[in-house]
């Protein structure tokens, strides 16, 4: 296969192999041509769809997603798999509007009310917390990711169900003589017209990008998901990098859930359900194996961002939503289709 | 020497006319003539990349030569996928068998065409015809045993019952032995040579010269591509298969002289590891060893002697049950597989596949992978370093390849091997562990590893490595252990002679 470049920049002349070079470039960008077709074909549709306000809707919504998939995408990557984001989301919405209501501590006779950014940071860890519980069900006591993350999707819903008795918080907003205010500003506010969720999305997918192109801990994560016995003989700690990236699935779904409990200004237990599937749909979508080692944070990107346009953009159309799941479904199948093509001719 | 009858017909039932493959504009194959015999075995001998396995495919049928042509009984044939090939009796047995380790006997040999009756599938009969297949080749196996019980040598045996049951004429056999014992060897050569008495043609590929002397009829040599030699067995011996496969200057190199190794390296006190599959006993016993820097040793052991446990263990992945390792005067025992790398204690993994390669990774990203900390600055990785750092090690190392950016799997074994040891020598260690640094590559792949290994220890370089090839013994090791039931049963200089060591390993010379 080393040699296949060469040939085919010298064979190019002929008009054949130009038009061969130009399905692979198809295939290659296949996430990225995915979603310039959705936004021709809604925009020939719908007047509505293609217009600065609606983008930046679209996007909202896909900030939730796409910072759940970056979690998965760190996962997948190391040969796992994380099942629990979507409960995640829930409790970290139920935990973060569980602090705005004040906590009561009995044997003081006060009620605390934490200003919003020890929320956020509490929420956070909470997430890293959930993450950590399964790293440790993974590499320490070796029960499949697929199990581990299983259990816990359903331990961290009941958590939530559990503490809201199944209702939802809904006055999320804070009162200014309370001094924790300011709750909204990650869902409703805008920096230069840009939602602020959209923001936190770019801000984690850059990261992301860099922790996976330039530092050590990236290459590990390659490495270890691509073949982990090699890893650990070549020095790998693999078993610290397992741990970490379910600990960094979990912050970002918390952050997320924060996301989408801001948006909403409430934060209901049954929150982000079955988010985990489009999570896992946007990271395959984007090109990158199930079996570890392949993928990138571009990838992802647009993988969340075809599954949140195509879908947003059968709701413009008023297509049933019924319909949306089968389109989505369809769009999943033929991504993991042409990722077995691809990887299958190596 | 074979046991055929020489007066025996051996007429030609396939063969190939200046057969040549192209892959785009690299030449897999030369326009090559071969002849399989009637009854005969036939060993195709090469390096790595001279194009055995390009022929055998074609002549099995999963791919198509580019030209020249294929005669079958002397009729030109075309066959357009290996299905054909196997019902016209051609039959390959692939170098990783092709079982199904949770199905049992009876069920791997038919599977894909199981005997149906009305009913569903007619167990009885098929295991009437499993037995009738066992006894053909005079081996016990029950065909109700799940095949992961077999041993490995009995798995090679239910896989060549499976080319038999479809009636296969010529069995294309790529390297067979690689995994079997000593004993198992000598199973497999005596079904191969039952199977010849009755008529069936063998081709046979082994990186085993010896081995494969002793059971072929006729010797093909193929190199870049091309047949460079042909001759009958009686005819040759292993001198002539060297000096074609490699032309003429080929050397497993010497012990490197002329200079003053160092104090001792790395020293191994009483070294005992409990068996990992916990069945009790020590598969390393009470061993003790010591290198000097700059000293090159040699570990010679059978299969099941403890020789990768016994490395394994001195890298850290293993847990000794009692014993210390010492490195450059300070205990490193029980230190995990990183701090022994950071201190300059590095091991080679026996099967590179498995444990050497990252196959999702380029040859750079590879070879980097072990030295990390040396181009990562603060939170960041150096790509300007890094690519100073790959392009160094594919220098030194010899690797051939299209540069740091090229696929893992675009490399032949020998080029993937040196990956595997320029990724640990970038470390720049005081002591570097190979085991079985020549296992699954070629000859003049193994003198280049062994010059490289030669060389770095004239630097200063502690080099232990093990084989389970007695000629591998006898080139660049200063001294020779003999390792038997997880001690050093002998310890020889590099003046020793073959049988000496084949003696002290316990494996009785060609007395089975």
């Amino acid at each position: 296969m080393s040699v296949t470049p060469a040939i085919d920049t010298k064979a190019a002349a002929g008009s054949g192999k130009r038009k061969k070079g130009f399905v692979e470039l198809l295939f290659e960008g296949r996430a990225f041509f995915a979603l310039i077709a959705i936004v021709v074909v809604f925009s020939l549709m719908s007047p509505n769809y293609f217009t600065v306000s609606n983008f930046l809707i679209m996007a909202s919504h896909v900030a939730i997603f796409g910072l759940l998939a970056i979690g998965m995408l760190l996962v997948i990557l190391n040969g796992g798999i994380d099942l629990s984001v979507g409960s995640t989301l829930g409790l970290a919405g139920v935990v973060a509007g569980f602090l705005m209501q004040g906590v009561t501590l009995p044997q003081l006779g006060v009620i605390l009310y934490p200003s919003v950014w020890v929320v956020v940071v509490l929420t956070c860890l909470l997430g890293a917390v959930v993450g950590a519980v399964n790293g440790v069900l993974i590499a320490y006591l070796r029960v499949p990711a697929f199990v581990a993350t299983l259990g816990v999707l359903y331990v961290a819903r009941g958590i939530a169900l559990l503490m809201t008795n199944g209702l939802t918080y809904n006055n999320l907003g804070g009162r200014p003589e309370l001094g924790n205010t300011g709750f909204d500003w990650l869902g409703f506010n805008r920096l230069a017209g840009v939602p602020i969720g959209v923001l936190v999305l770019l801000v984690f997918a850059i990261i992301c990008h860099i922790l996976l192109t330039r530092t050590a801990f990236g290459r590990w994560l390659y490495a270890s998901g691509g073949n982990e016995r090699a890893a650990e003989l070549s020095g790998v700690p693999v078993k610290r990098v397992k741990i970490t990236v379910y600990v960094l699935s979990g912050v970002c779904a918390a952050v997320a859930g924060l996301v989408l409990s801001s948006q909403l200004t409430s934060a209901g237990p049954t929150a982000g359900t079955t988010y985990e599937l489009t999570a896992i749909a946007a990271v395959v979508i984007g090109g990158a194996a199930l079996t570890g080692g392949r993928g990138t944070v571009i990838g992802t990107m647009l993988g969340a961002f075809v599954i949140g346009f195509l879908s947003d953009g059968l709701v413009i159309i008023g297509v049933s939503a019924y319909w949306q799941t089968v389109f989505t479904g369809a769009v999943i199948v033929t991504a993991v289709l042409l990722n077995s093509i691809k990887y299958g001719r190596r | 020497m074979s046991a055929l009858d020489p007066g025996r017909k051996d007429e030609v039932v396939l063969a190939a006319r200046n057969v040549a493959k192209a892959y785009g504009n690299i030449h897999a194959l030369k326009g090559v003539n071969f002849d399989i015999h009637r009854g005969q075995v036939t060993t195709l001998f090469g390096e790595n990349g001279a194009g055995k396995s390009t022929l055998m495919k074609i002549l099995s049928g999963v791919v198509q030569p580019t030209s020249g042509e294929i005669l079958l009984d002397g009729d030109p044939i075309v066959f357009a996928s290996s299905s054909q090939a196997r019902d016209r009796g051609i039959s390959i047995i692939h170098q990783e068998l092709s079982l199904a380790p949770n199905m049992n006997v009876r069920d791997n040999i038919f599977m894909g065409r199981e005997i149906m009756t009305a009913t569903g599938v007619d167990f009885a009969e098929e295991e009437r015809q499993t037995r009738l297949l066992m006894a053909e080749l005079e081996e016990d196996i029950d065909p109700l045993t799940p095949v992961e019980d077999l041993r490995l040598g009995q798995q090679q045996i239910v896989e060549i019952a499976r080319a038999l049951s479809v009636n296969s004429r010529i069995l294309i056999m790529d390297e067979p032995t690689s995994a079997l014992s000593a004993s198992e060897v000598e199973v497999l050569f005596k079904v191969i040579r039952d199977l010849t008495n009755r008529g069936v043609s063998i081709v046979y590929i082994s990186h085993h010269l010896e081995e494969a002397l002793q059971i072929t009829n006729h010797a093909v040599v193929l190199r870049d591509g091309a047949m460079t030699a042909y001759a009958e067995r009686k005819d040759i011996d292993l001198e002539w298969i060297v000096r074609h496969m490699v032309g003429d200057n080929f050397d497993l190199g010497a012990p490197p002289a002329g200079y003053e190794k160092g104090d001792v390296a790395l020293s191994i006190e009483g070294l005992t590891v409990a068996d990992p599959g916990g069945a009790g006993y020590a598969v390393v016993d009470g061993l003790s060893l010591a290198v000097r820097a700059g000293e090159i040793v040699c570990i010679y052991g059978l299969m099941g002697a403890g020789r990768t446990e016994l490395l394994e263990t001195v890298a850290g992945r293993l847990k000794a049950s009692a014993g210390r390792v010492v490195l450059k005067g300070r205990d490193v025992t029980g230190q995990s597989i990183s701090q022994c790398i950071r201190d300059g204690l590095v091991l080679v993994p026996e099967d590179r596949q498995r444990d050497g390669l990252v196959q999702t990774m380029t040859v750079g990203r590879n070879l980097s992978l072990a030295s990390l900390g040396a181009f990562t600055r603060g939170l960041f990785t150096s790509n300007t370093r890094e690519a100073g750092l790959v392009g160094n090690a594919i220098r030194k190392v010899h690797i051939k390849t299209d540069g740091g950016g090229a696929a893992i799997g675009s490399l032949s074994g020998g080029n993937q091997q040196k990956v595997v040891i320029g990724k640990m020598l970038a470390t720049d260690p005081d002591v570097i562990l190979l085991d079985e640094p020549s296992r699954g590559i070629d000859i003049g792949a193994k003198a280049e590893v062994f010059k490289l290994l030669a060389e770095r220890a004239k630097q200063g370089l502690a080099v232990v490595y093990t084989t389970s090839e007695v000629g591998e013994c006898l080139s660049i090791a200063h001294r020779i252990l003999v390792m038997r039931r997880g001690r050093i049963s002998a310890e020889f200089g590099p003046d020793v002679t073959k049988e000496q060591i084949m003696a002290a390993s316990g494996e009785a010379v060609h007395a089975h």
